[in-house]
């Protein structure tokens, strides 16, 4: 049994180790991915082979508040050599934060050939693995994407407003601080994005951070996830369950550890988060 | 009017209209970092939480020392290792900022990470390097004041 099958996940098979990445970065059917918070990593060095999906140029629609469409998605993987067969395996700095980002944008389009690497750029870093500031470049490749399908596990506002009137549970993933208001009323420094603080009512504050080990950016086990998330805040494995943050990046790490590490069915990202609930009119926020 | 060497950085980002160049360049820029990093007379770990950027992600620190002359010399520190854009941003303000006269310093608008990074920049990583200007105009402007 290997270390990341032994922590007890529903999902084992999504995770994989950098062992496994170093075994496989000359594998035609894998393609390794990384994907940053900080725009300045990949151009200075990253794992052989690996190419960059870029959150902001890759990722969204140019002009509107959205994602890309078909067409678009279709036009990514073709730069990035990736079929409809190839196992895409994200890492990314930050606890893999913007790697399950990129992996629930790939999920839209229904890309099920798709693994995180356990302890993301920090643990490969730790390990002395070998970087490359040498960018890779793959034969375009042919790609049939269906059409973008938010509904399985993306939710706008008004779906929002309904599910807070059914009393169903929501997690807000950012820090305290943002949880509570009370970064927006610091003087001098830069706003949040949104008019007003504090969270959508009756959701739980959970730091996305709190799913990962510190030392290493591995994830925690699943008993560890469980008695945070069922024991601590009370969410059950049935429940529907909608999580957000600021713009939807944090709260893509927390859908992938309900989702895939723990195994529930119905985990939805509420990516408009906060700088869209935070500027709406009328919609109701607690403190 | 803001300092001068920081008007001539950001006519050399003007000129740059590559992404990769622009990025190259930042990357050489956070290589200084060494230099900036708050020396052990300054402040030790763990740092006095007020010294924080709130909004930052890579969990950066920002110290004013004042200087015999009355301006500031600034020093810096980014707690993570792969906190490349806070490195530079923070290199950039020390070489630009530290021994500038206050008016000046305190005048810095926070947009100037845009000029710096680019329009492209993420909201968030935007806002956490808008911090760490902020926080180095925030300290002038207190010194201004007589707080």
């Amino acid at each position: 049994m290997s270390e990341i099958t032994s922590r007890g996940y529903a999902n084992p098979d999504v995770l994989v180790s950098t062992d496994w990445v170093a075994q496989h970065l000359n594998d035609p059917d894998v393609r390794i991915v990384e994907s940053n918070e900080d725009p300045l990593l990949y151009p200075s060095g990253h794992i052989p082979g690996a190419v960059q999906v870029d959150w902001t140029t890759d990722l969204n629609d140019p002009l509107r508040r959205d994602y890309l469409d078909r067409a678009g998605f279709e036009a990514l993987m073709s730069r990035i050599g990736v079929t409809n067969e190839t196992t895409v395996v994200f890492y990314g700095d930050k606890n893999n934060w913007w790697a399950t980002y990129a992996m629930w944008v790939f999920q839209l389009f229904g890309h099920d050939r798709v693994k995180i690497m356990d302890g993301g750029r920090l643990k490969w870093e730790q390990e002395d693995r070998p970087f490359t500031r040498d960018v890779p470049h793959y034969p375009p490749a042919t790609y049939h994407a269906p059409e973008r399908d938010d509904h399985a596990i993306r939710a706008f506002r008004d779906q929002v407003l309904k599910h807070i009137e059914g009393g169903r549970p929501l997690v807000d993933v950012r820090s305290p601080d943002e949880y509570t208001g009370k970064k927006l009323h610091m003087e001098g420094y830069p706003q949040e994005g949104a008019l007003r603080g504090g969270h959508i009512p009756g959701a739980k504050n959970v730091p996305w951070a709190r799913a990962v080990n510190t030392t290493d950016g591995t994830f925690k086990t699943a008993d560890e996830l469980r008695a945070i998330y069922e024991q601590e805040q009370g969410l059950k494995p049935d429940d529907d369950i909608i999580a957000y943050c600021r713009i939807g990046e944090r709260s893509s790490h927390t859908w992938f550890v309900l989702k895939y590490l723990l195994g529930y069915p119905n985990v939805r990202n509420y990516d408009g988060s906060w700088t869209e609930w935070g500027n709406s009119v009328g919609v109701p926020i607690e403190k | 009017m803001i300092p001068e060497k920081l008007t001539e950085i950001l006519d050399d980002f003007s000129n740059i209209s590559d992404r990769n160049e622009r990025v190259e360049y930042l990357i050489e820029i956070a290589d200084r970092f060494p230099a900036v990093k708050v020396p052990p007379e300054v402040a030790t770990r763990p740092y006095d939480e007020a010294r924080r950027v709130p909004a930052c992600e890579s969990d950066a620190f920002v110290w004013a020392v004042e200087q015999p002359d009355d301006t500031l010399k600034f020093y810096f520190d980014v707690l993570n290792p792969q906190g490349l854009s806070a490195m530079a941003m923070s290199v950039i303000l020390d070489e630009t900022c530290s021994g500038q006269p206050l008016e000046q310093v305190a005048a810095i608008p926070t947009e100037i990470v845009l000029q710096i990074f680019g329009r492209e920049i993420s909201m968030g990583k935007g806002q956490g390097l808008m911090g760490i200007v902020s926080l180095v105009q925030h300290e002038a402007r207190k010194r201004l004041s007589g707080a």
